[in-house]
């Protein structure tokens, strides 16, 4: 018989038992991967190649604050830019105010907003169409997926933050590589049922023609405004992000101090497994080392015993996990855009790995040292 | 005849190692929920109890906000003050305030980044109509100057938010000339300043909003309806209380993902607890046929090793919140869903929470018990006395 398969027979020698530790392992796992999941889609991910190529560019006292929309041709002027959009956020309601029917609305000018984002893709025959119509809009696909948009079909959007409601024909569907949650209309629309935006704008979207050129031009937007009536603060698409991220509150804390109560109960119920198997194998050790077993081998058995039943449960847990979140995030919502992608996966692995090595690590050690004579006389 | 509980126990006792594991494990789920629900609790309570009964918030009709664009004319107010039912002070001035909200970016103490922070600007007739608002140091802001009050929270958390501080607020620098103390209200997070300076420096003629002291609840209630009946004015009332309840979504995400971890979390634990719980049936199973053999019936066999299980479960939830005990008043922060500033709140461990946290546990025992009960209760006599 060789080591593996006396370690795989051991393993599941109590199968009940066994099966119970590796459920529990696998639910903490899944837990662990949706929380490096989270982690990872807020602080890791890059974005696309033109999101590092883009800047915001905002009122520098909040994005409250509006800036002058004159600053959309001053910024145009500056070397580097190649696009310039204005966008405002419009806040309306769609139907009713539950947060499965919300996504953000932006006004912005129509011919040039795709330049700006040219990993939109729509096809010409609708961004035209979108052009030409001042009370139309183009929206995501994934939007129009979920609440089942046509080309031609009617939204109406209740105004919360502006007086005035927006009756929109979809003109378009984009579709963009990360979910955007969006729909864009024409702004003129907005200023023509709210006069005092007129001249104003919520924020600039900015294209810069090379990723080398992303940090100096946003220096001189910056500098270019610092001593008008109204400052800005230009940053890049990411770390503005980031800051949306930001105001959610301390949510690297919370997901440290639950991704740590998570790992430390996977070590508990680890190392519970192990301690009552070991104890109940005390005179079989005994015997193992009467046949020849050295200590080193014995510890070897139980290691790798505990280890693989953690192994089984964090490949269970993770794997249910990279299937949940898929289905998350095809419903919207809070997940959009989120995956479980194989280095989490394999780092999940990893973290079941290394509390599987540690949980048994005392107790075999025990074992292990015992003497034989001792061993032989132990009653269960 | 019930199995005494002492029986359960020694038993627990008995296993130390494996009994403080499994209830340590139990802990950390209950440690994780009640630190969830505590949020939570805090969060509600900093919407929930602010806003006097008798104060009616005015906003634009169709708003939902303090922060929409458009609001309150002037004129408004003028009708405002000699609407019948609105109170006086003790100077005989009719209770009305006309207030603007903007929102400014302040970066945090911590280093975790900037965030957006409300600013209210009233007049002295606002600061006095919530007498719930104390001010612990320096003074109110003066009207006509630019000078602002910061909440403790805001002055706790954010840099430049010290007296004699100045904050940039659209043309000019307003200077902090005092704090106060709104703790478990939503104005726990806000800066407040004068209106007719800053409807000045950004020459606004709009309120966004009005709030009107009534004498009275009925009175309260007429007030609000006359300033959603009245065509012209095209305004939306609502009792101050109703309009901060409306606020506690901001606290969907925490709910959301709390939920989702806590339910994980609890499987697993209950998983964990039926191990614990078989082995100690297997450990058992001379001893559990021999109390058979005395006269124990089956089903006081299966209520005793429930009742071990549900010990246990108990242990693990009094260890689970001893751990969170420490962090009962923690103040942090999180996005309003309306406003998208930032709202100040503090983990709150109310008895509810406790109980919630102590039935949880409970049911975690209950389940993980019920299957290693029952697999005591039903074996044969003889087998296992030969075991």
């Amino acid at each position: 018989m060789t080591l593996t398969s006396f370690v795989r027979k051991n393993a599941f020698r109590n199968k009940r038992r066994s099966i119970l530790t590796v459920l529990s392992i696998a639910f903490s796992l899944l837990l662990l991967t949706f929380m490096m999941t989270i982690w990872r889609s807020f602080y890791i991910d890059e974005g696309t190649a033109q999101s590092a190529q883009r800047l915001i560019v905002r009122n520098k006292v909040s994005l409250a604050f509006p800036l002058p929309g004159f600053y959309r041709e001053k910024i145009r002027a500056i070397p580097g830019v190649t696009h310039v959009v204005n966008q405002q956020w419009f806040g309306g309601q769609y139907k009713d105010d539950k947060p499965e029917n919300f996504f953000a609305q932006f006004g912005a000018d129509p011919k040039e907003l795709f330049d700006v984002y040219p990993e939109f893709e729509i096809a010409p025959d609708q961004l035209a169409a979108w052009q030409k119509d001042r009370a139309g809009c183009v929206v995501d696909g994934k939007l129009a997926e979920k609440f089942g948009w046509k080309i031609g079909d009617h939204l109406h959007l209740k105004g919360l933050i502006f007086p005035m409601n927006l009756e929109l024909t979809v003109r378009g569907i984009f579709h963009a590589p990360l979910p955007t949650q969006s729909i864009y209309f024409d702004k003129t629309y907005i200023e023509e049922g709210f006069k005092p935006l007129k001249g104003s704008d919520g924020f600039f979207g900015v294209l810069v023609d090379s990723p080398e050129n992303v940090t100096r031009v946003g220096q001189a937007i910056d500098e270019l405004f610092r001593n008008s009536t109204a400052p800005t603060k230009t940053e890049t698409e990411r770390a503005f992000q980031l800051g949306f991220i930001a105001m959610l509150g301390n949510v690297k804390a919370f997901i440290l101090i639950i991704s740590s109560a998570v790992v430390f109960a996977i070590l508990l119920v680890s190392a519970t497994t192990m301690a009552m198997s070991v104890r109940e194998r005390t005179r079989e050790v005994a015997v193992l080392k009467t046949l020849g077993f050295t200590r080193g081998s014995i510890l070897a058995l139980f290691v790798g015993e505990a280890v693989s039943l953690s192994l089984i449960g964090g490949l269970l847990g993770s794997s249910v996990a990279f299937l949940l979140v898929a289905g998350a995030a095809s419903q919207g919502g809070f997940l959009t855009g989120m995956k479980v992608t194989p280095p989490t996966i394999l780092l999940a692995i990893a973290v079941a790995a290394l509390v599987g090595f540690l949980s048994a690590f005392i107790p075999s050690y025990n074992a292990s040292q015992t003497n034989i004579v001792d061993g032989l006389r132990h009653i269960g | 005849m019930a199995i005494p509980l002492s029986y359960n126990v020694r038993n627990l006792k008995l296993r130390k190692g494996l009994t403080i594991m499994t209830a340590l494990g139990i802990a950390l789920t209950v440690a994780t929920a009640v630190f969830i629900m505590a949020l939570l609790a805090g969060l509600n309570r900093a919407f929930g109890t602010t806003g006097d009964p008798l104060n009616v918030l005015v906003l634009r009709k169709g708003s939902n906000s303090e922060l929409s664009a458009g609001g309150v004319q002037r004129e408004a107010m003028q009708v405002f003050k000699d609407l019948p039912g609105v109170a006086k002070n003790n100077r005989n001035e009719p209770m009305v305030s006309g207030e603007d909200i903007l929102i400014i970016v302040l970066p945090r103490k911590d280093g975790t980044g900037e965030t957006n922070v409300t600013t209210r600007f009233l007049t002295p007739m606002g600061v006095e109509m919530r007498p719930e608002i104390k001010l612990v140091e320096g003074r109110w802001f003066t009207p006509g100057q630019r000078e602002i009050t910061v909440s403790k929270a805001i002055h706790d958390r954010f840099s430049h938010a010290n007296i004699g501080d100045s904050m940039r607020i659209g043309s000019g620098d307003w200077k902090v000339v005092g704090v106060f103390d709104a703790s478990g209200t939503a104005h726990a997070s806000e800066v407040w300043g004068d209106i007719n300076q800053i409807s000045t420096d950004f020459e606004r003629s709009i309120y966004s909003s009005a709030l009107l002291r009534a004498t009275d609840p009925v009175s309260a209630e007429a007030l609000k309806n006359r300033a959603n009946d009245d065509q012209r004015l095209e305004l939306n009332g609502m009792l101050e209380p109703e309009y901060y309840r409306s606020q506690t979504k901001s606290g969907d995400p925490i709910k959301w993902v709390g939920q989702i971890v806590a339910i994980i979390m609890a499987i697993g634990s209950c998983f964990a607890a039926t191990n614990t719980m078989y082995a100690a049936v297997a450990y058992r199973g001379r001893e559990i046929a021999t109390l058979r053999v005395i006269g124990f019936s089956r089903s006081s066999i299966l209520t005793s090793f429930v009742l071990e299980s549900l010990l246990l479960s108990l242990l693990g939830a009094a260890i689970g919140i001893l751990l969170m005990l420490p962090f009962n008043g923690w103040t942090t922060g999180t996005s309003n869903a309306v406003t998208f500033s930032e709202v100040v709140f503090s983990l709150q461990m109310t008895p509810t929470v406790i109980g919630a946290a102590l039935g949880f546990a409970l049911f975690m025992g209950l389940v993980g018990g019920i299957a290693p009960a029952w697999h005591a209760a039903s074996r044969e006599i003889l087998a296992a006395l030969r075991d």
